[in-house]
């Protein structure tokens, strides 16, 4: 980056992952862990060089399971805390990410995607970790992705999901690909006073008093750190109010309900999504990322074909932007959902849809992303328009 | 400049041509206001390899992340031409360095500018091919005033070969005002 | 866990008795370690405890402090995030051997080599406990295990060895016979400076002893004890005569390398100097 102090609005040209190397430390990320991996590493490049300079750690563990258990050890210290990887290093992330959802550690986790399984594409995109996001990690837990598909989004994204992580004390996603990791364009950098950042909560009650899991005023209980005096204990088991753990089968499942309501009641703060041409729209299509950015291409030739087609873009891949979705099916007799994998986010998109609409997917896998005209020919298709 | 455009270098590795696509870019974004995206072929080998770096800039916010009808192709290697020898416009101006690449499709508007003996009888020095290369881009298009270019590539360069740097460019920018004669 | 009035400050009354075994080393151990803690006159506030999972790892639930009960073999990545986070307090880290050396080898290794200020006690009691008896990387050749029937065919890791071989700066060695060694060894590596390792070799006569013909936990703590021999008496003697037994007390230390914490302190200073 050419200029380390952001001073009014700014015209950056870099590449994606060095944007969430910067927003992240603009929303105040102070410790990052990582283990090299591509597509991912030039974001630990950045990091491990800007972090110092703010004051900030950075630490390259001796795996990613250890990276995942470094950022969650700092994130209970009260710092705001971050980690980056791609393929192989998200699965073996999985298990301490349970850890953080169990004892309600914010922390940012980003995943340049590539193609897969196994060692599969190292340099070039994927699409396919979408349902891994959702159920990678074991038992049931509330889950917030982001999917940003331009770089002003992919900074703005991952400020909201330091924001989001701190406000609801829970891992969130950042999930780009590959193509948006690698790629620099024009991106604005809002002034740092017009970024909304959000800390966690912290307990108004002495030691003595606090209740680490305490939720009678939210289902976001308030937050202590360690080393500030409060003295508790937190566990990967399931655990009561207290802390400590319970098998009690009442208390495992209120607090198990209670954290999903986190993500559950707060949809209207969470979601985000853009719809494009939706409204008179007679064919829909739902994607995301660097794949919504063929999709709207390929709307526009359509549109001037005189296809009413139309695009809903989530932002938040999870939550899915289900009520959104579900309006679009109500006039859309199909609905496209094009994605760099084998079909992952279009059972989502079914599920919500309810059947008021044939959902069909434009899939590609290989490394190559889909292009404007995949889509634009599954549109004339759709359409009956040959 | 047309309200799209799109333009590919194409080397291989080591020879510091995605550095060209960057500053290209960063041309277009500051000095002439406009949008402007670039995305490197990223393998892991760099050096050695055929590799290209993919511009595109337009008046307008830049949708798909991908060229689709290029406007215009640098080429330094036959093994690049041959790899990345695709999605060009009918009418692409294709500019080789007649030395290190012999086929290619002359059906486009191809020219010929002996680069990199250029850069080493007149520069002394490789580092500085990606602003001779440039240089003759835009002498040959004519894409962007050269100021603006050289704006982009002074802010770039190392400190201490702002000169050589702006030096190279003029030379690749009068050659390849000569190729249109 | 019989413990001292003063001991009861550093223990959640409240969450005891524990639930260990009767007759279990690792409570032997944790009291070394509380009193090793009392001695340092820390404030509890300043002390944080993290573990793994296994029967050890259950021990910071009963500790007034901050505590922290993670992953299978992943305290010590915690830990790290612990220390990088606030290098001015104290971390603890308690592990079973399986724990530290199998599934959390990596960390291991790599914690010593970094010589961050981590203290980490691991109980040894040769075999996986809370899991019911399956084998470790520390079960003695021959020995029976649930997963060992005809067995254990596997060598052992020598712990201590390996972590002054991966670069730590202070390993120590003790036992559950001896409870008054074990806390000046814990007080050792908590007054150290860097990476410490105490290796506590501890019995579990349910599932090892059970198994090996020494269900009797005053059996098993005395077999235990007869194998250790104090590390000066160690250097005496002959390899041939040292197999099969294991040295005790500090085995090495190495005062003035670099700790971890305090490099990147200065990492820091040398970033920001650069901006001025
Ligand atoms: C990833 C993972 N794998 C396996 C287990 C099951 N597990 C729990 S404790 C344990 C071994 C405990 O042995 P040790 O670390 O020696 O501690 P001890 O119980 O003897 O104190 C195992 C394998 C787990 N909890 N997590
Ligand atoms: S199973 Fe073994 S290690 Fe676990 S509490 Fe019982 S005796 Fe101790």
């Amino acid at each position: 980056m050419s200029n380390s102090q952001h001073l009014g609005r700014q015209i950056e040209f870099m590449p994606g992952n060095e944007v969430v190397a910067e927003a992240a430390l603009a929303a105040g990320c102070r410790f990052f862990a990582g283990y090299p991996i591509t597509p991912s590493s030039e974001i630990a490049h950045h990091i491990s060089k800007r972090l110092p300079e703010v004051g900030g750690k950075f630490i390259q563990m001796e795996d990613e399971i250890a990276a995942m258990g470094a950022i969650i050890g700092a994130s209970l210290c009260g710092l705001k805390v971050m980690t980056a990887t791609s393929g192989p290093g998200f699965s073996l992330k999985q298990e301490n990410i349970g850890f953080a959802c169990m004892v309600e550690a914010p922390c940012v986790i980003v995943n340049v995607m590539r193609g897969g399984p196994s060692t599969g594409l190292p340099t070039q995109l994927g699409q396919s970790d979408i349902q891994q996001t959702r159920w990678g990690t074991h038992g049931d837990r509330p889950v917030i992705a982001l999917a940003p598909a331009y770089l002003d989004e992919v900074y703005t994204e991952t400020v909201r999901a330091f924001n989001l992580a701190e406000r609801f004390r829970m891992p969130v996603f950042v999930l780009i690909d590959e193509v948006i990791g690698h790629l620099s364009e024009r991106l604005e950098i809002p002034d740092p006073s017009e970024l909304e950042i959000i800390d966690r909560v912290g307990p108004n009650v002495p030691p003595e008093e606090y209740i680490p899991y305490d939720s009678s005023q939210s289902d976001v209980p308030p937050m202590a750190a360690y080393f500030s005096g409060y003295r508790f204990h937190m566990t990967g088991l399931n655990h009561d109010r207290t802390g400590f753990p319970t098998t009690t089968q009442s208390i495992c499942h209120s607090e198990n309900v209670r954290s999903m309501r986190k993500v559950e009641d707060h949809i209207a703060e969470i979601e985000k999504f853009e719809n494009y041409l939706t409204d008179d729209a007679e064919i829909g299509i739902i994607t995301f990322g660097s794949s919504a950015r063929a999709a709207i291409v390929a709307i526009d030739d359509a549109r001037q074909r005189g296809v009413k087609v139309g695009m809903l873009r989530p932002l938040t891949l999870w939550p899915f932007p289900e009520q959104a979705a579900f309006e679009l099916s109500k006039h859309c007799k199909t609905i496209i959902v094009p994605e760099a994998n084998l079909g992952q986010l279009i059972y989502e998109v079914q599920r919500v849809t309810k059947g008021n609409s044939e959902v069909v997917g434009v899939n590609k896998v290989g490394g190559v992303p889909i292009y404007p005209g995949e889509v634009f020919d599954k549109i004339v298709e759709c359409s009956g328009k040959k | 400049m047309q309200d799209h455009y799109e333009a590919r270098f194409a080397a291989v590795g080591g020879q510091g041509i995605l550095l060209a696509g960057d500053i290209l870019a960063e041309a277009a974004i500051n000095y002439e206001g406009l949008y402007a995206l670039d995305s490197p072929t990223y393998t892991a080998q760099v050096r050695g390899g055929p590799t290209k770096v993919d511009v595109i800039i337009d008046k307008n916010r830049i949708l798909f992340t991908r060229t689709t009808a290029i406007d215009f192709m640098l080429c330094l290697a036959q093994r690049s031409w041959d790899r990345f020898g695709y999605d060009l416009k009918s009418d692409c101006i294709v500019l080789i360095d007649p030395f290190l690449v012999h086929t290619v499709d002359r059906n486009y508007r191809v020219y010929e500018l002996p680069l990199i003996e250029l850069t080493k009888k007149e520069m002394k020095k490789m580092v500085y091919t990606s602003a001779v290369a440039l240089g003759a881009m835009v002498g040959l298009t004519e894409i962007f005033k050269p100021e603006s270019v050289v704006k982009a590539l002074l802010k770039k360069a190392p400190k201490g070969t702002e000169e050589a740097n702006e030096k190279a460019f003029k030379l690749g920018y009068n050659s390849g005002r000569e190729l249109l004669k | 866990m019989p413990v001292s009035l003063k001991l009861e400050n550093l223990l959640r009354m409240e969450h005891l008795p524990h639930m260990w075994c009767p007759g279990c080393g690792i409570g032997i151990i944790v009291k070394a370690m509380l009193r090793a803690i009392d001695a340092m006159g820390w404030d509890p506030r300043d002390v944080a405890v993290i573990s793994g999972i296994g029967c050890t790892s259950r021990a910071p639930g009963y500790l007034n402090m901050n505590t922290l009960h993670t992953t299978h073999g992943r305290a010590l990545t915690f830990a790290t995030g612990f220390k990088l986070a606030r290098p001015d307090k104290q971390v603890i880290v308690i592990s079973g051997d399986g724990d530290a050396t199998a599934i959390g080898g990596n960390h291991l290794i790599h914690s010593c080599r970094r010589n961050i200020d981590i203290t980490e006690i691991i109980v040894n009691n040769n075999i996986y406990g809370m899991t019911g008896g399956q084998y470790s990387p520390t079960t003695p050749l021959g020995a029976k295990a649930a997963t060992a029937p005809w067995g254990m065919v596997e060598p052992s890791f020598d712990i201590a060895k390996l972590c002054i071989g991966a670069g730590a700066t202070y390993v120590a060695r003790g036992h559950v016979g001896s409870g008054v060694q074990l806390e000046r060894l814990i007080r050792g590596g908590l007054k150290h400076k860097g990476f410490a390792i105490i290796e506590a070799l501890s019995n579990c006569h349910t599932q090892f002893g059970r198994r090996n013909k020494l269900s009797d936990p005053i059996e098993l703590i005395n077999h235990i004890a007869a194998k250790t021999i104090n590390v000066k008496e160690a250097a005496k003697i002959s390899p041939e005569e040292m197999r099969g037994k294991f040295a005790v007390g500090i085995l090495f230390q190495e005062e003035g390398r670099e700790e971890y914490c305090e490099a990147y302190n200065r990492l820091i200073q040398r970033a920001q100097a650069t901006l001025h």
